[in-house]
């Protein structure tokens, strides 16, 4: 089995606002190997935003261990690609020239993977067009395009399809997945949505709120592509389901480890 | 009732307003008004209601305007016109874009700089004219300085509105990938600040055309703000015209020549075109 690549050891974040300290996150632990695609899921206020933001290194400041190949965590890098919710283009460039960035175009190796990665997000034909011209799944694409160039050693992504439709949501995610599989890159995936969490994750990781802490980390041990209507499949849904219906009630065990 | 049949008429009449204005081609839909009052104007002159000296007739006008022209008089009036505002343009509009970028740029040029320059911009510019002459004279350079004093305050204003402007979010992005300090002025910074830069461009050259008319009007024997202060002495209203027009035509071409690098630069934005 591959080392992890990625270790979260008691990870504590604490937010003061006016009217008292408000713990955002609770002794998180959590260990991702090498090419895992990890979806977290949990109601609003959970901490699953905060939790990638710390792993991203836009935040800094917070309490624990949080180490990417063995060096802790202290500032956002390209080794850490991050797809927000909205595609966060640079509105004055083109598809291409936004993946590429501070990259030049003129350099081969660069020209040919921008090349390759609209052609893995499947943009082809509109290398030249301005993000107005795009739609919201699109651009989103566009960004994960501009990620994957910098070949980072993990992708983290905050509820990136959140605001799309139901179709181009699913649609995405096959093309997320098919991006997976060919490149093997490790994900971190944040949603609210418990079908995408099921249907894209290796581990579906659960959160809580108040304070954030992990509930529970299922294994999905079904073979991809999943068929969202088969039996197995809305068995793991239901499970997960009946999970996060378990806290209503008062929550018995804050275990934080896996 | 009343109220069904004004709306019946208001659909027919703006059914039928592009119709004859479909005929008339494109570019110069900006020209009816114009031709048309121009054209009502000759023809009230022509019925000598008007005195020559108050209101010219066009035609008198662009005699005139031709005389001037072939004397070549009237180029070397444009032509030193041109330079004073030019220089003073450059001059101020450089200053401001640089004092504008080390202001948006520098939290401690913005807390040292801004208030005075803020307080400065607050006065009226023609309150400073008869200082300018006490301490400069009347020759070129204090008419350059006062127009380039105009021509600063837009540019300056706009060049630090424009960056302050730029979308946290994208900054994050830029955080991100790693850009460096100089990408991210270059990259981001500049490129989204640049349609409040441009702006302050366009309202920098107006400003320079108001400023040379008020310096060409103190003391000097050349330009077309001297060429229309010296007509009207000797109640040569038409001339007085010729420079209206001319300052008109060349307000709008330089006007327009900055509205052409907006369109090619800023093709990417996405607002509302009417």
């Amino acid at each position: 089995m591959a080392a992890d690549m990625l270790v979260v050891q008691e990870l504590n974040k604490t937010f003061s606002t006016p009217s008292g300290t408000v713990i955002a996150l609770d002794r998180i632990g959590l260990q991702v190997k090498q090419g895992e695609l990890i979806t977290i899921i949990g109601p609003s206020g959970c901490g699953k935003s905060t939790l990638l933001k710390i792993v991203a290194g836009l935040d800094t400041d917070y309490e624990g261990s949080v180490r990417l190949n063995g060096k802790q965590i202290d500032g956002p890098s390209i080794e850490k690609g991050f797809i927000f919710q909205e595609p966060r283009l640079f509105p004055w460039l083109t598809v291409e020239k936004n993946i590429a960035g501070n990259l030049s175009l003129k350099k081969p190796d660069i020209r040919e993977k921008v090349t390759e990665l609209i052609e893995l997000v499947r943009l082809t034909g509109f290398e030249k067009a301005y993000p107005r011209e795009l739609s919201g799944g699109m651009a989103q694409r566009v960004a994960i395009a501009r990620a994957l160039l910098r070949n980072p050693d993990v992708l983290l992504l905050d509820e990136p399809f959140g605001a799309l439709d139901a179709f181009t949501r699913s649609h995405m995610q096959e093309v997320l997945l098919d991006i997976w599989q060919k490149n093997r890159t490790t994900m971190l995936f944040v949603t609210h949505d418990l079908d995408e969490a099921v249907f894209l994750g290796n581990r579906v990781v659960m959160m809580n709120p108040r304070p954030g802490h992990i509930r529970k980390v299922l294994t999905i041990d079904l073979p991809y592509p999943r068929k969202r209507a088969s039996q197995s499949f809305q068995e793991l849904r239901h499970h997960v389901l009946k999970e996060f219906e378990k806290v209503e009630e008062p929550a018995i065990d804050h275990g934080a480890g896996i | 009732m009343s109220r069904s049949a004004w709306k019946v008429k208001s659909v027919t009449a703006s059914e039928e307003a592009p119709d004859w204005l479909s005929r008339i081609p494109k570019p110069l839909h900006g020209w009816i008004l114009p031709v048309v009052l121009i054209a009502i104007w000759q023809f009230v002159s022509g019925m000598g209601y008007v005195s020559e000296t108050f209101l010219p007739a066009p035609s008198v006008i662009a005699k005139s305007f031709f005389t001037l022209a072939a004397s070549g008089e009237l180029f070397q009036h444009i032509a030193i016109s041109m330079y004073r505002a030019m220089l003073g343009f450059l001059l101020g509009g450089t200053l401001g874009l640089l004092l504008g970028l080390a202001v948006g740029f520098g939290k401690l040029a913005e807390k040292t700089l801004d208030p005075s320059l803020q307080m400065l911009r607050t006065v009226p510019l023609l309150a400073v004219i008869p200082l300018f002459i006490l301490w400069f004279g009347y020759g070129e350079f204090s008419k350059v300085l006062l127009i380039g004093l105009g021509a600063f305050f837009p540019v300056y204003v706009n060049t630090f509105l424009g960056i302050r402007g730029t979308d946290a979010k994208l900054y994050e992005v830029s955080r991100i990938f790693q850009y460096t300090k100089l990408q991210q002025v270059t990259k981001l910074i500049i490129p989204s600040a640049l349609p409040n830069i441009l702006l302050g461009v366009r309202l920098s050259l107006g400003v320079s055309w108001l400023l040379l008319v008020v310096a060409e009007m103190m003391a000097t024997n050349r330009g077309v703000g001297y060429m229309i202060q010296d007509a009207r002495v000797y109640s040569e209203t038409e001339i007085v015209f010729v420079g209206i027009v001319l300052f008109a035509l060349v307000g709008k071409l330089s006007d327009s020549a900055v509205r052409l690098l907006e369109a090619r630069w800023l093709l990417w934005r996405d607002t509302y075109r009417g």
